[in-house]
């Protein structure tokens, strides 16, 4: 078997991978440059000092205007009339406009039709955007949205999935993945259980909020500055609802204070909604969301209610499975086939499951249409095989981590996902087995189940669960990428890539590549915002891909440089390639150093191009959606988790103590930006699963609509002893960018451990001999009930027992 | 005499405000009056700490020093700015080096986005200048109102956990006296108005002041920290007409303690009297830290969480277990009532026009009273409660055990006011504190409450809690006699 592969000889000396926390903290970062370094993230010296420029603060533009849409107060209904006269008269209102007035395309659905960007009749969610206001000030376009009458006819709303599913209203149509036959293998297991589990949606709660500014330009086109994973898309959304041509649209993306998915497709419809306005008016316009109509206003991460019928063995492994994983989608498909299709992707999560069955349903629900959020489906996919394997260590009275180890996937065998790819390079068990031992496991596990039997009001619980998630986009084409690089004759660098820079560091990734292959410092590349104009057809940042892709891009690009580079060195000084060497800031050309910048000059005056594009497209993966088989995944990222939590039996209040993470990034790129990565996933992924919850109301209004009502992790929550490593001397066997490998998803969903280690401690209380149920977020209530429940149930049992 | 302006110091400059509507907040006067966009907007409503600004004022304690509090620009409007040093985080800066409180967390890799990062500097800041190396506890509790949705807060709470003392000179200390100077200057001027917009803020310098104001305009809206008040305008888009700000009026901002009582003014800042409540409460004390976060605390009043008369405040249930009493002023007349007797309805008070809360005051405890608090809340720090209770329990030691001589079970989130449980409380009274009537207590208490559901918690599980709370105060008390330590609190992990 192959395990270090394919790194080449001179790349394996520079990739240094440190996973001793004190010296990635420790770092200066002063003009280390390369790759492998815990390089400070690009914008940190201006973010500390207020000095990064977010949409919001652009100087305004001349004649700027603000933009505002009246809602939908209605679940589902038609629209008989709409009187917006109050609001044309209105202090400070310059347009108001309606669909009717939209020049191109009314919908804007960005992969399947179904999103208007203006209502078309009818209302299909509260707080659809009914009308568009352009007024002088923010606060005047606010109070003037208020003052539309709108008649409805009232429609009957679905608001549950299982109302849905009963109805069959769906986005898009169910699909199934099969391998042999689930139902026999179940009916003929030794053990059966069957269950079903509820799984919350998230809103994704970045700091900054949705924000566009457009700028009309002189030729009838648009400048749009955006807070955007995706200005590709924005720029081809503008166009169409403009009908003009995308040569036309200029969409600059320099940051996003936060996006985890929710600035994918869901920051085009506040672009298009000001490029119409700005298109109407002449005027530049800014379309900023305040937080309440951001969080009414925009999808969200997808509720999940999944089910399960299994069959095992004595030992407790899989023989045969059927999961059904029903996806709420709200109004609209969005990217819903392709999050529900990763819903099914990841049903396994890290264990084979045998012969298995599982169904996915996009269900349609009279709610805003809900969205990419990182995992992307993946975790609610997930949740439902962990919830297995929990009840099937209660159900054989063996510890779950256990059932854990006995269901993973093998090297050799059993390595095959039910959707037909070989589970290639499988660490898992080497990472649980470190894991295990580096958090003291089976030492906590004892001290904490003696704990329990001597307190009686808190409970402690730990739980180890592993991640294995799929990388690379399942819509094959976005899997390509583009980079534009220049070298100044100065010897400073500018790089333009097709990514996006949210938080995650991939500018700072993807400078430290170029500055690598040119061996100077990283501060002597400049990457500037995601243009349209520079580098053209951009997939979303998105799918963990960011780096993968546009690093090997950037990384294309630079190389083509540095080729004519050496060429022109080859000729000009008579030398042989070999003789040509990149190091340490400087070009040496046989006997002779030049510094970069000079060597740079010199080329210039020879007429060298010092400017190129790079391209990048992802080998290896294919996928058949009619058979359900392929490789959809150029490879996997592994990890696991070990958290333990502390409940109040009386209350339902609980604390993550500790969490332990021993993360697969293959080669990092950069230690310290790939643990941050981890660290903030994590606990994104805890406060999914526990303090996060989304409330509507059964008219399908949403009740938890702002940071007082539903409520992130704080400073607290984050676990007082946390320790997060990376899996040491591990390069991806696949090529891959310096053999790194994603890290934006896969570690979200170690904060599953939290949620089991909750229900271990539930457990508890009735001598682990009761699997709890623990629907998400398990919010202090529902751990206060499922204690109760379990209690009840213990109780019961004894009776029957007597 | 009166001066049409607020005038304060922008950093080192003098600054004076004029012809602005006076429900700008400081936050919008920040970025669209000045431009400095270093103050970011996250979410409008206090709830975020992306917008935190650093006030500093001259310390009404010491003579010749000055005290730095976090705020939450987003929700303090702009007539709280006078006589005050404004530090925003473009601030910080001495020429081209980062302060301590913004180096550390780049060393600490400790922003991603970056846009709650001016937020975390300034709260980092405020923290450093009277506490050079703080504990964990105390960032933490320096940090709460501050949300990341990025790092996981490990590498935030490590930056602001590096000492700062090697780091003291930076451009504040050297501005040190220049600034005390030029805050006792504006302290001597003539009480600040502003009118802009056809909206007036005036700011009275004593009670008589304040009760002719509200008696000639009965109309007219107190404000002291704005932490709720400013929500009205921010989120529902409310314009004030007339805003009578109450923290310069000297009576309001005291705190006094007499042998058996602490008289708390109506417009002092929780984190002025927290230390004495914490040193006679502890329980008390650890409530209140959870009460909003820093910012909020910092500008946040008891007369402000009382007064707005809402069924989740939390200091009302814990002022009626204590038997807290109020005096209330109209127009030179004072009546004092018991905080319990304040509450009338949903939202409705005892409180007659052109009337306002001067002062709290508590009872000190004296031997076998016990008080025990409890906030119940999904998310432990800057959370609204779902429920809180509060339990004050007099107890004499009897050959049978300890006997119930007084008792009173108050809670918020419960009814539509805070509120006691009559019932509740009348099974414990006179009993022994037992298993048993801690059960009757229990049962009793769904005779007094019918909570409803709502996106914080169920009725079920209000009802739920609310009576295991009776139990857990009675294991604690247990515990205290017995001295076997059973442990009940998540918090303390």
């Amino acid at each position: 078997m192959r395990t270090l592969i394919d790194v080449k000889k001179a790349d394996t000396n520079k990739v240094q991978t440190n996973t001793d926390k004190d010296v990635v903290n420790g770092q200066k970062n002063i003009g280390l440059g390369g790759v492998g370094r815990s390089k400070k993230h690009e914008s940190a010296d201006k973010q500390v000092a207020g000095e990064a420029i977010y949409v919001d603060d652009r100087p305004a533009l001349r004649g700027e205007l603000h933009a505002a849409v009246g809602q939908s107060t209605m679940a589902h209904a038609n629209i008989i009339s709409m009187d917006l006269s109050a609001v044309k008269a209105a202090e400070g209102v310059v347009k108001v406009m309606t669909v009717e007035d939209v020049p191109g395309h009314t919908d804007i659905g960005p992969v399947f039709p179904g999103d208007p960007v203006l209502a078309i009749g009818k209302v299909e969610f509260v707080g659809q955007p009914l009308f568009a206001v352009a007024a002088t000030s923010f606060d005047l376009a606010r109070k003037a949205v208020k003052l539309a009458k709108v008649e409805y006819e009232e429609l009957e709303a679905v608001l549950t999935v299982k109302d849905a599913l009963a109805k069959q209203s769906f986005v898009r149509p169910p699909h199934s993945l099969k391998r042999g036959d689930s139902e026999s293998a179940i009916a003929g297991a030794e053990h059966k259980l069957s269950g079903e589990i509820k799984v919350g949606g998230q809103e994704h709660m970045y700091l900054e909020g949705q924000v566009s500014t457009a700028e009309p330009t002189e030729d009838g086109g648009m400048n749009v500055y955006t807070s955007s994973q995706h200005p590709s898309e924005v720029q081809k959304l503008v166009a169409e609802v403009l009908d003009i041509p995308l040569n036309k649209v200029l969409v600059d993306m320099r940051r996003m204070g936060g996006g985890f998915g929710g600035k994918e497709t869901q920051a085009a419809p506040w672009a298009c909604i000001a490029a119409l306005l700005a298109n109407e008016t002449k005027r530049p316009v800014k379309f900023k969301l305040a937080r309440l109509d951001d969080m009414v206003m925009t999808g969200k991460r997808h509720p999940f209610e999944n089910n399960y019928t299994v069959g095992f063995d004595k030992n407790g492994q899989i023989k045969g499975i059927n999961i059904e994983v029903n996806g709420n989608c709200g109004y609209s498909p969005d990217l819903s086939d392709a999050i529900v299709d990763r819903a099914m992707f990841h049903s396994d999560n890290a264990y084979y499951l045998d012969q298995s069955t599982i169904t996915g349903n996009r269900c349609k629900l009279n709610t805003v249409s809900h969205t990419a959020y990182r995992g992307f489906g993946g975790p609610q996919g997930m949740m439902t095989i962990e919830l297995i394997m929990d009840e099937i260590a209660r159900h054989l009275g063996k510890d779950p981590l256990a059932i854990r180890k006995i269901n993973l996937y093998g090297k050799e065998e059993r390595n095959v996902t039910h959707y037909d790819q070989t589970v290639e390079h499988n660490n898992l068990s080497e990472i649980i087995e470190s894991l295990e031992k580096s958090s003291d496991y089976q030492t906590r596990r004892q001290a904490i189940t003696e704990y329990n039997a001597n307190s009686s009001i808190l409970k402690k619980g730990i739980a180890l669960t592993p991640v294995k998630f799929g990388i690379s986009f399942t819509v094959q084409h976005l899997n390509q990428a583009g980079a534009l690089v220049h070298v100044y004759t100065d010897g400073t660098i500018h790089l333009s890539h097709g990514g996006t820079e949210m938080g995650q560091g991939l500018n700072t990734k993807v400078a430290q590549i170029v500055a690598e292959e040119f061996q100077v410092d990283v501060d002597t590349v400049a990457c500037s915002a995601a243009r349209t104009d520079k580098v053209p057809n951009s997939s979303p940042t998105a799918a963990s891909s960011g780096t993968d892709l546009n690093g090997k891009a950037a990384e294309a690009a630079a190389k083509t440089i540095k080729q004519r580079l050496i060429d022109f060195a080859c000729e000009k000084y008579e030398v042989e390639a070999g003789q040509v060497q990149f190091e340490n800031n400087n070009v040496i050309v046989g006997k002779q150093t030049f510094s970069f910048a000079e060597f740079s000059q010199i080329a210039y005056m020879n007429r060298v191009s010092l400017s190129s594009t790079g391209f990048y497209k992802t080998p290896k993966i294919h996928y058949d959606r009619a058979a359900g088989k392929g490789r959809p995944f150029f490879y996997f990222a592994t990890g696991a988790c070990v958290s333990e939590v502390i409940i109040d039996t009386l209350t339902g209040e609980y604390k993550t103590v500790r969490t332990d993470i021993l993360q697969d990034v293959g080669a990092s790129l950069n230690p310290a930006i790939d643990i941050g990565q981890i660290e903030g996933a994590f606990v994104q992924g805890m406060g999914w699963l526990t303090t996060e919850e989304l409330v509507w109301n059964e008219q399908g209004r949403l009740l938890s609509n702002n940071p007082a009502t539903y409520k992130i992790p704080a400073i607290n929550d984050a676990p007082k002893d946390f320790r997060v490593a990376l899996v040491p001397n591990a390069p991806n066997p696949e090529r891959t960018i310096y053999n790194s490998k994603a890290v934006g998803e896969p570690p979200f969903m170690l904060g599953m451990a939290v949620w089991s280690a909750l229900k271990d401690a539930v457990a508890s209380v009735a001598d682990y001999k009761v699997s709890p149920k623990l629907d998400t977020p398990a919010t202090p209530e529902r751990v206060l009930f499922s204690v109760e429940a379990v209690k009840a149930t213990h109780e019961n049992n004894a009776t029957a027992a007597k | 005499m009166v001066e049409n302006t607020i005038k304060f110091l922008l950093n080192n400059e003098a600054v004076k405000i004029e012809n602005l509507d006076p429900n700008t907040t400081i936050l919008q006067y920040l970025r669209e009056e000045l431009f400095k966009s270093g103050t970011k907007e996250g979410c409008a409503s206090g709830d975020c700490g992306a917008c935190t600004v650093v006030l500093a004022e001259l310390d009404p304690e010491k003579a010749g020093q000055l005290t730095y509090k976090s705020i939450n620009s987003c929700i303090t409007f702009v007539g709280n700015l006078h006589g005050k040093q404004l530090i925003t985080v473009e601030d910080l800066k001495d020429g081209a080096k980062l302060h301590h409180a913004q180096q550390t967390i780049v060393d600490n890799h400790g922003s991603q986005c970056g846009f709650c990062t001016p937020g975390f500097v300034m709260s980092s800041f405020a923290l450093h200048k009277h506490n050079q190396k703080p504990n964990r506890d105390e960032v933490l509790e320096a940090l709460a109102g501050n949300l990341c949705r990025c790092t996981g807060y490990r590498s935030i709470i490590e930056a602001a956990m590096t000492s700062s003392e090697a780091n003291q000179d930076d451009s504040f200390a050297k501005h040190y006296q220049q600034t005390l100077v030029a805050l006792t200057e504006l302290d001597k001027l003539p009480k600040p108005i502003l009118n802009g917009n056809g909206n007036t803020y005036i700011a009275p310098q004593n009670i008589y002041e304040l009760a002719t104001e509200l008696t000639n305009e009965p109309k007219s809206t107190l404000v002291a920290g704005g932490t709720d008040l400013a929500l009205s305008v921010t989120q529902n888009l409310a314009v004030i007409k007339k805003l009578v700000y109450v923290g310069n009026v000297a009576e309001l901002n005291t705190i006094e303690e007499t042998e058996s009582e602490i008289v708390i003014g109506s417009a002092l800042p929780y984190s002025d009297f927290i230390d004495t409540l914490h040193h006679y409460y502890p329980d008390l004390g650890n409530m209140i830290e959870r009460i909003g976060a820093k910012q909020v605390r910092n500008t946040g009043t008891l007369g402000g969480n009382i007064g707005n008369a809402s069924p989740i405040g939390d200091m009302p249930p814990a002022l009626i277990a204590l038997g807290a009493t109020m005096t209330l002023h109209l127009n030179g007349t004072e009546r004092t009532i018991l905080v319990e007797d304040f509450f009338l309805d949903y939202k409705k008070t005892v409180l007659q026009t052109s009337e306002f809360i001067k002062s709290i005051t508590i009872p000190k405890p004296i031997a076998g009273q016990t008080l025990k608090l409890y906030k119940i809340s999904k998310r432990l720090d800057d959370d609204i409660s779902a429920v809180l209770a509060a339990f004050f329990i007099e107890q004499i030691p009897t050959d049978k055990g300890q006997k119930i001589t007084n008792v009173r079970l108050a809670f918020g989130g419960m009814a539509g006011i805070p509120k006691r449980g009559p019932t509740a409380e009348a099974a414990l009274l006179g009993k022994h504190l037992t298993k048993e009537s801690v059960t009757q207590a229990k049962a009793a208490l769904a005779n007094d409450f019918q909570p409803m559901t709502d996106v914080r918690a169920s009725d079920k599980y209000r009802m739920t809690v609310a009576q295991n709370l009776i139990e857990k105060c009675y294991l604690e008390l247990q515990s205290t006699h017995t001295r076997e330590v059973i442990e009940t609190r998540v918090v303390n992990y």
